[in-house]
């Protein structure tokens, strides 16, 4: 039997009407929240009253256009959305995915051409390549903790930990030894990998929310104990004139037997800054070459599928034990040495540099990029920093501006901005199936 | 009597201070089929991780080929040789058919890797075709197959094997045993099987064992078993077939 039109007709309007409803429902519900939310931190405000005592002071119409601004955003999003969950994923219309996995392949590698040329476009530009220096070491930073968290899958919100061990080792051995950075630098990353390990060993067992409230309070202590360790560490005043790198043995100064003299260039102090971007390019590319082949590794292999299923490793035979502690002494490793450069380029540390909000940017980087994707990270550095300076005018917004992005991202990409896991390992072409389904969400 | 490839002797088991497993006595023959039969909660899996070492036994003794491996961690007794698939399957959802399988050849030598794939190819055709897809996106019976088939890359003398036909429709659970008794009759290779699904089981197995509460109740040939009046009216015509 076919409904009459005047039924469906019908229909259709209470669907509409019904909708409308729901919205309203979910505007109003979004606005009380919004209003208990604000009510103390907006709606009122303490001030200097007539006899110079604090007085609250209301400020109702600023909480009423928040309210308000709730409302109407949640509203319309109701509307527009219907039933949809706000975290439902957004798909790609289907003709744009192969354009942009044609891009993806393309993109690595015009991003490393952009970095090697950068300084020589940009070589009057001291800002960018500044900037440039920054975004890379945040680069490597990640590129470092992406083997523990995006690989291995173990939280880690210490991660500035090792970096402090890093610049600490480098800073310590050169001045009290006279060690130059070239030994220097492998001995910090070597230290950071024995903390590393250090830090294993008490957290074996744990997993998840519980690994990363260890991981966390081990980053406070080592930042602590720089902080009060003042006969080793200069406590807060830190450690200064760290020395620089040279090249070779050759200073980047105005000496006779230094970089630009022995070169026959005219001096500039942008040479040591282009050394530095170069080495820190270096240094972050050697850690993305070391963490793809340890990924075709049986040890890479063994962290990808212990960040899967650690009981189902057990059950292979993988000792989880070394599994773990390998990826936490080669991801501290990196850190070690990001710090060291960070402490022959700023010639200067304190405790102050190392503070938990480190970790949790860092941290943000891989979550952002997407965890094990190396390009992702780095995508991912360059928009946390570069954002960061872009929006250095709006000095007040900035964190909100940060906080904004970040949800978003989250909602859109909850798996981070390159959620594709690459295969180690592919069968070769013809023999099956194209790999056309390792697109990322399974669900979980 | 030669000597059992597995005899589990008095086993007692703990979560914490409750004890799982309250003196377990079994043991499996080289080249049998043995099944472990139980309600939920009875123990089976228990077992099956204690054997593992995950937890291991607080009494008794596991002996495996004549040597106690009752404290080995679970990774030095897998390279005795003991591939374990465990309860619900576990595959690495993120990670290729391939790399899953990779993963199980962990401990093996990488010389025979060509070798036990194509074997695996051979008993599960399914999964060869699905070879560079991940495993989270195969269904729930190509995930089982591929977690027996990650198990045998190990090159296992004694396979493990929690619940293989949970969750699965009746045709695949019937594949899946299919598939056992093929590796048990041309392979030589000796199966522990725990099992919700007593006929299937024990119509499988050459012997079976009943766990009730941590202990064993019954035990006896697989078909003489399905005949037990009290089996018939637990398992069988209660439960499912």
């Amino acid at each position: 039997m076919s409904p009459s039109p005047s039924v469906q007709d019908n229909s259709a309007n209470t669907l509409g009407i019904s909708v409308l409803a729901a919205a309203l429902k979910e505007a109003a519900l979004a606005a009380l929240v919004a209003l208990g939310l604000f009510f103390f931190l907006i709606g009122i405000k303490t001030d200097q009253g007539p006899t110079g005592a604090l007085v609250i002071m209301p400020r109702f119409e600023a909480l009423a256009m928040i309210v308000g601004a709730v409302f109407t955003g949640s509203f319309l999003r109701a509307l527009i959305a219907g039933n949809k969950s706000i975290m439902s994923r957004v798909e790609l219309p289907a003709w744009i995915v192969p354009k942009l996995q044609w891009a993806g392949r393309f993109m690595g590698a015009a991003f490393l051409v952009f970095a090697l040329a950068l300084p020589f476009l940009f070589f009057n530009n001291r800002y960018v390549l500044d900037l440039g220096i920054l975004v890379l070491t945040y680069v490597m930073l990640g590129w470092g903790l992406n083997i523990v968290v995006g690989l291995a899958g173990l939280l880690d919100l210490g991660y500035v930990a090792f970096y402090a061990v890093g610049a600490y080792s480098y800073a310590l051995l050169a001045q009290n030894f006279g060690l130059s950075f070239w030994i220097g630098l492998p001995l910090a990353g070597i230290l950071a990998a024995f903390w590393g390990v250090l830090l294993g060993f008490p957290v074996l067992r744990l997993r998840g929310d519980y690994l990363a409230i260890v991981t966390l309070g081990f980053g406070e202590i080592i930042r602590l104990v720089l902080l009060n360790w003042r006969d080793l560490t200069g406590g807060p005043n830190g450690i200064s004139g760290i020395p620089r790198p040279s090249f070779f043995g050759l200073p980047f100064d105005e000496s006779a037997n230094g970089f630009a003299a022995t070169f026959g260039l005219e001096f500039t102090p942008t040479h040591r800054l282009v050394f530095l971007f170069y080495l820190i390019l270096a240094l972050a590319l050697v850690t993305n070459w070391v963490t793809l082949r340890l990924r075709r590794l049986p040890i890479g292999r063994a962290w990808e599928a212990l960040r899967e299923d650690e009981i189902a490793c057990r059950a292979l035979g993988i000792n989880t034990t070394n599994t773990k502690l390998t990826a936490f002494a080669i991801g501290a490793m990196f850190g070690g040495f990001s710090g060291a450069f960070f402490a022959t380029r700023q010639s200067f540390i304190s405790p102050e540099s190392f503070n938990f909000g480190e970790s949790a940017l860092v941290l943000a980087i891989v979550v952002l990029g997407g965890m094990g994707s190396q390009l992702g990270v780095a995508i991912a550095a360059l928009a946390m920093i570069g954002g960061f300076e872009l929006f250095r005018g709006f000095e007040q917004y900035r964190m909100l501006l940060f906080g904004a992005t970040m949800v978003i991202i989250m909602i859109w990409r909850p798996r981070g901005l390159i959620a594709t896991r690459t295969p180690s390992l592919l069968l070769a072409a013809g023999k099956a199936k194209s790999a056309s389904s390792n697109r990322d969400g399974d669900g979980r | 009597m030669t000597e059992p490839l597995l005899a589990i002797r008095g086993v007692k088991s703990f979560y914490g201070n409750i004890m799982a497993l309250k003196g377990i006595d079994l043991h499996v023959n080289e080249g049998e089929i043995v099944t472990l039969i139980g309600a939920n909660g009875a123990g089976k899996s228990t077992l099956m991780m204690t054997i593992f070492g995950t937890p291991q036994a607080r009494e008794g003794a596991v002996i495996f080929d004549g040597r106690n491996i009752t404290r080995l961690p679970p990774h030095e007794i897998a390279k005795l040789r003991i591939a374990q698939s465990p309860e619900g399957r576990r595959i690495f959802s993120r990670m290729t058919v391939l790399e899953n399988l990779q993963m199980g050849a962990a401990i093996a030598d990488p010389k025979y890797f060509a070798d036990d794939l194509a074997r695996i190819c051979e008993l599960f055709p399914r999964l060869e075709k699905r070879m560079n897809q991940r495993g989270g996106t195969l269904s729930g019976g190509e995930q089982q197959m591929l977690a027996i088939g990650r198990a045998l890359m190990s090159r296992p003398r004694l396979i493990l094997l929690d619940e293989p036909s949970l969750g699965l429709a009746p045709l695949l659970a019937k594949q899946i045993f299919a598939a056992i008794r093929v590796l048990n009759e041309r392979d030589r290779l000796t199966v522990f099987l725990v099992e919700q699904n007593a006929f299937r089981a024990l119509k499988l197995a050459h012997r079976g064992y009943v766990i009730v509460n941590g202990l064993i109740t019954l035990a006896g040939s697989g078909a003489e078993l399905l005949q037990r009046p009290e089996i018939r009216a637990a398992y069988l015509e209660a439960g499912r077939h």
